[in-house]
């Protein structure tokens, strides 16, 4: 029966309910199920909505990242990308992705983040790189590009970080095991990862090398046409 | 301490409630009252939430589901600077645009290295519980202030971009935390337990490959469910991990754990739930589709769990 909150979820987010709603009805539904009243389930709300709000610090970065961007942040990322030949959309995403994994497996996650290096600076380098190299990009196309830029974060983040040793991930295996008297060790732990870390660095280099073809594909032809625009300096 | 991250949610808090003021003002905005209250509760909800009793906090945030999921939310006008101007911007600022914008990784990551641990007259610089946040934090008001010299801005300039660039993340900045909530409320209601028996009871326990492929599977469903691998790893682990593998076929503990714990990743990677991975980001980026990101993440991740089962069945033999 306590189910019903998880079939409530999947859904909603079918359906495209807006997800405040749905996650809100599944969490009360799920709740009253559970035989909790609905004050314990409101001051549940209430307590994790207020020790969750690290989530939130990302807004920190709001006001300096919007003063910038107004100062032609972004326009100047565009610019200094489309003077490099060699770059293309495909490479300087595989450039940040494999900083952005390294850097997580030395325990340096703060490097990268979305609202602070994605937005302002690798999304406006991979999209000029493509202006750059095919002229006008359409929409659905700087989106993809935009898409894979804050992919390219996440799965090098995710999958660099349990490299280290002290990060939370293994500290909170050795304590589940410690909990069921079962031996274990952080470093061996640490080292486990790095096969699946070195998989997921070829993986999605891979795919961002087919990323490069798919756009000579589909916008390549344009390019030969018309010869790229240059911009002015 | 000298900053704690209470102190970083202090800021939070003034500049959303700040940035609201120019959303109530905004003419343009057909629903500005409730945006704008959307906004500033949020704001309250940062600015007051160690004070603020839980049941009433719990109040705030579904009146923001309310005035979010009816419609409530409007994007306003910004009075954006064109292209020309930013243009022109560019090019009297040019490379030195970048400064403020590197400063943050680079002090972020020098103050969660290089001030962990250190006290000036017996007490911590930063707090030393969530190093990593309030280096953020300070390494963002550090930026903000070399930006405004810099550019010669006044810093309600900056208050209205990051009204701006609020308002452009919409509801999606309230989800990740509202997540979170749906979290609690499924552990607290057993919603792990039942999932790993169902799990339980499906497959072979004489098979290490199927108690393999169960776990990573596992792991990967219900961290889509929970949007947390965190949260999965202890319920899928106690539930298949330990009765079946480790105990009933010997497997060592740390190449499970880490290998398991990576296919939770995987999961993440496909889930509206990993709001703040996946959501936020798709607005932050003004994508027309919200799972765009998703979309682009599933073939890897899928991948990836493929070797992920793949790893963990090997090294267990």
């Amino acid at each position: 029966m306590v189910l019903i909150g998880v079939v409530i979820v999947i859904i909603g987010f079918i359906i495209r309910l807006n997800p405040l709603l749905v996650v809100t009805l599944a969490g009360l539904v799920t709740g009253l199920v559970a035989h909790q009243s609905l004050y314990s389930i409101i001051t549940q709300f209430g307590q994790a909505f207020t020790t969750n709000r690290y989530m939130a610090v990302f807004i920190v970065t709001l006001p300096i990242i919007g003063l910038l961007e107004r100062n032609g942040l972004r326009e100047q990322a565009e610019h200094v990308v489309s003077k490099i030949k060699a770059a293309t959309t495909g490479r300087i995403l595989t450039v940040y992705f494999i900083i952005r994994e390294v850097a997580a497996a030395v325990g340096l996650t703060s490097i990268g983040g979305h609202a602070q290096m994605v937005r302002p600076l690798v999304a406006p380098m991979a999209e000029g790189a493509a202006e750059a190299k095919y002229g006008e990009v359409p929409e659905e196309v700087r989106d993809k590009i935009r898409a894979h830029s804050a992919a390219v974060d996440n799965i090098g983040v995710f999958f660099g970080e349990d490299v280290f040793v002290a990060v939370g991930a293994i500290l909170l295996m050795q304590g589940f095991f410690e909990q069921n008297h079962i031996h274990s060790d952080p470093l061996k732990m640490a080292l486990w990862a790095i096969p699946t870390a070195i998989a997921a660095l070829i993986v999605h280099a891979i795919r961002l090398y087919l990323l490069d073809r798919s756009l000579d594909r589909t916008l390549g032809n344009k390019a030969s046409k018309n010869t790229p625009k240059k911009k002015e300096a | 301490m000298f900053i704690s991250l209470e102190d970083v949610y202090i800021f939070l808090g003034i500049i959303t409630i700040a940035g609201s003021i120019y959303t109530f003002l905004d003419r343009k905005n057909s629903r500005r009252i409730t945006s704008g209250l959307f906004y500033c509760l949020y704001g309250v909800t940062l600015l007051f939430g160690k004070v603020i009793p839980p049941f009433y906090m719990g109040l705030l945030a579904i009146v923001l589901v309310l005035i979010a999921g009816f419609g409530g939310l409007k994007i306003g006008s910004y009075n954006e600077a064109s292209v020309e101007e930013r243009q022109n911007n560019r090019k009297r600022l040019g490379n030195k645009l970048f400064i403020p914008a590197l400063l943050i990784p680079i002090l972020t990551v020098a103050g969660s290295v290089g001030l962990k641990g250190v006290k000036i007259g017996g007490t911590f610089v930063l707090d030393q519980t969530s190093l990593t946040l309030v280096s953020l934090g300070a390494a963002a008001f550090i930026a903000l202030i070399v930006g405004l010299v810099m550019t010669k801005n006044k810093p309600g300039t900056a208050i209205k971009e990051s009204r701006r660039l609020m308002e452009s993340i919409g509801w999606a900045a309230v989800l990740p935390q509202l997540l979170a909530t749906l979290g609690t409320v499924f552990t607290t209601a057993g919603v792990g337990t039942v999932v790993s028996k169902l799990v339980g009871n499906v497959i072979p326990t004489h098979s290490l490959f199927w108690v393999v492929f169960a776990y990573c599977i596992g792991m990967a469903l219900f961290t889509m469910i929970m949007g947390n691998a965190f949260a999965a790893f202890p319920v899928m682990t106690a539930g298949i991990a330990v009765p079946l593998l480790i105990n009933q076929f010997g497997v060592n503990a740390n190449h499970v754990a880490a290998i398991g714990m990576f296919a939770g990743y995987c999961g993440t990677l496909m889930t509206p739930m990993g709001a703040n991975f996946n959501i936020v980001p798709a607005a932050l980026l003004d994508l027309k589709d919200k799972y765009q990101v998703i979309k682009v993440q599933v073939p890897t991740a899928l991948i990836i769990l493929g070797v992920n089962t793949l790893l963990m069945y090997l090294f267990s033999l």
